[in-house]
């Protein structure tokens, strides 16, 4: 679709790792953490990066910020190599660590900002512009004084999206922006992040255990495991190749025998509330008209498949000697 | 190197107003590090109350080490004393975030937390220092003005190299910024006594090997007509910038290749 602003070719880290071995030797053994990855993310699109633990995504990540040198293949982000020309980067991309903060611990909020915007030669119009609407948005007016060390996560949460934003980047890199956060907070950050991309074009890059990040926010998903890409697709396609299946939730009048309908099957009873479980390519339409024709319905409600099932299947059939997904 | 510069000055002076918001606290460390490191040369006068001289050095010649070198180290420690932090921030990944910023990292974090009450040691070494040149045998031409300065900005200066390979040696041994304080803080309190009483195996080493010799025994010995215990050529004594500048290079090479091998921390 549009110009490509992170081109990755064959990204390689190898890190080496000694262990003891008997009293005197150590052997030296060999991880590949990146693996031989390529993909490209276009200008102004919204990019989800998923896998378990030690899977890969922060070293990426890591790689494309510069704060490590790949240890083979090709790397640009806006033209730039990471590893060569990091300061240059630096004032064109965002970055924010959903376990540690980008912000002076001691200083406040406020202070932090001023600092963000000398480092980064704001122009003070354009710096005044993005801090309102961060403040707006973001709901920092009340914290602009206090210490970021006095924050709650949330709230530091907050605060350091806004301070990866006050230069314009292009591209935000975010990693695990909602780990910790409350339903509430965490809404807020999507709901910011989304207006973000939409709104002025924002290139975004979250890497997240959270499923439903990526759901709420992503068209596009990657998934990694091992240092290899798995997955690289639409939501949808993810959740196809996973043989997702959908569920639809009815709430009946009063507690009746498993519902029969053709199509789908009742996976769950529980009281007056049923399961239904069918293939994620059908429509639910019929679905619905069946059970309502033959059953006193008080509620209905439809729950996509989970994409951490999907994902966990997916491992499976990988492991299983399945053609690779990629 | 103007933008670093730049950098440095808004980071430590952003940190200089945050401590200047509790005035009081910056005063009594500041005059509680000036009467801590007192007591220190108050150890050294004791000793001359004992001794009429320690290696053939007068009290006033000893107390002109001390004050080069402390005013020196705690110059160096001022600018660039918090890079000895880098192991405990590459252990808690707080350094990744200095890479992400548009400002070399080294000048991110010797600036980081600067603390103006570090300068206490300072003060106290100019006192000494004010103590002991009146009393001293020298005829203060110009040169010798000149020489007395030199020694004293290029000390700073070796021991700042010092900081930075301290810090170097953090990324391979995380844990060891016992190191680093063996060379600055240990290797200022060799160079507060005359190289008369150590053994030529340490003077050599301090010299060749690690050379805090130049921050101020060598262009000492010059300034009060002595001849250097190793016997080098009279130009020597002239050497401390050039050494200086010579270890700052070293330091900033490998300070580079040291952040080539960067790997971060697990997530």
């Amino acid at each position: 679709m549009g110009e490509a602003l992170i081109e990755v070719r064959d990204l390689e880290k190898v890190f080496h790792v000694r262990r003891r071995a008997g009293r005197w030797r150590r052997t030296r053994e060999e991880v590949r953490a990146v693996d031989g990855i390529s993909f490209t993310v276009d200008r102004g699109s919204m990019v989800g990066y998923i896998g378990p633990n030690g899977a890969g995504k922060s070293t990426t990540i890591k790689m494309l910020t510069g704060i490590l040198t790949p240890s083979g293949g090709r790397l640009r982000v806006a033209g730039i190599d990471p590893a060569r020309e990091r300061t240059r980067l630096a004032r064109r991309i965002g970055v924010v660590f959903g376990q540690r903060t980008t912000l002076w611990w001691d200083l406040p909020l406020r202070d932090s900002y001023a600092l963000v915007r000398r480092l980064y030669r704001v122009e003070e119009a354009r710096f005044r512009a993005n801090m309102e609407r961060c403040v707006e948005l973001l709901d920092l007016a009340e914290l602009l004084p206090v210490p970021v060390r006095q924050l709650s996560l949330g709230q530091r949460m907050r605060g350091d999206i806004a301070a990866a934003l006050l230069h314009d980047p292009e591209v935000l890199y975010l990693d695990e922006p909602t780990i910790g956060l409350d339903v509430i907070s965490k809404a807020k950050v999507r709901t910011f992040l989304r207006d973000l991309n939409k709104e002025l074009g924002t290139t975004v890059l979250l890497t997240t255990h959270d499923l439903s990040d990526i759901e709420q926010l992503c068209s596009r998903v990657m998934v990694i495991d091992h240092g290899r890409l798995m997955y690289d697709g639409g939501l949808a396609g993810l959740r196809e190749i996973g043989d997702g299946e959908r569920t639809l939730v009815v709430d009946l009048e009063r507690e009746l025998p498993p519902i029969e309908v053709p199509g789908a099957r009742t996976v769950r009873v529980e009281g007056p509330r049923q399961w239904l479980a069918f293939p994620a390519s059908a429509s639910a339409a019929p679905l619905v008209a069946a059970v309502a024709a033959g059953h006193p319905v008080a509620d209905l409600s439809l729950r996509e498949p989970d994409i951490e099932d999907v994902i966990a299947r997916m491992y499976v059939r990988g492991a299983a000697g399945a053609p690779e997904v990629v | 190197m103007g933008e670093a510069v730049r950098a440095y000055m808004l980071t430590a002076g952003m940190w200089m107003r945050s401590t200047m918001t509790y005035r009081l606290s910056f005063a009594l460390t500041f005059f509680g590090n000036i009467v801590l490191t007192s007591l220190d040369f108050v150890a050294i006068l004791i000793m001359f109350a004992h001794v009429e001289a320690l290696g053939g050095f007068s009290v006033a010649e000893v107390g002109l080490l001390y004050g080069t070198t402390s005013f020196s180290l705690s110059v160096a420690h001022v600018l660039t004393g918090e890079l000895h932090e880098v192991g405990s921030r590459i252990r808690d990944g707080s350094l990744d975030v200095m890479f992400v910023r548009p400002v070399p990292v080294l000048v991110q974090l010797a600036a980081d937390r600067f603390a103006l009450r570090r300068l206490g040691r300072a003060a106290q070494g100019l006192a000494v220092l004010g103590w002991s040149l009146p009393q001293l045998d020298v005829d203060w031409t110009p040169w010798r003005v000149a020489l007395l300065v030199t020694m004293l900005l290029s000390g700073a200066a070796i021991f700042m190299a010092i900081y930075v390979l301290g810090a170097v040696f953090q990324f391979y041994a995380q844990d060891a910024a016992e190191v680093q304080n063996s060379f600055t803080y240990g290797g200022s309190t060799l160079l507060q006594y005359p190289p008369t009483i150590f053994g030529r195996e340490l003077v050599q080493g301090v010299t060749f090997v690690v050379p805090l010799a130049f921050v101020n025994w060598i262009p000492t010995m010059r300034l009060l007509g002595r001849d250097d215990p190793l016997g080098l050529p009279g130009f020597v004594d002239f050497l401390s910038p050039a050494v200086a500048a010579a270890l700052l290079l070293v330091a900033g090479l490998a300070w580079r290749a040291a952040l080539g091998t960067y790997r971060s921390t697990g997530s």
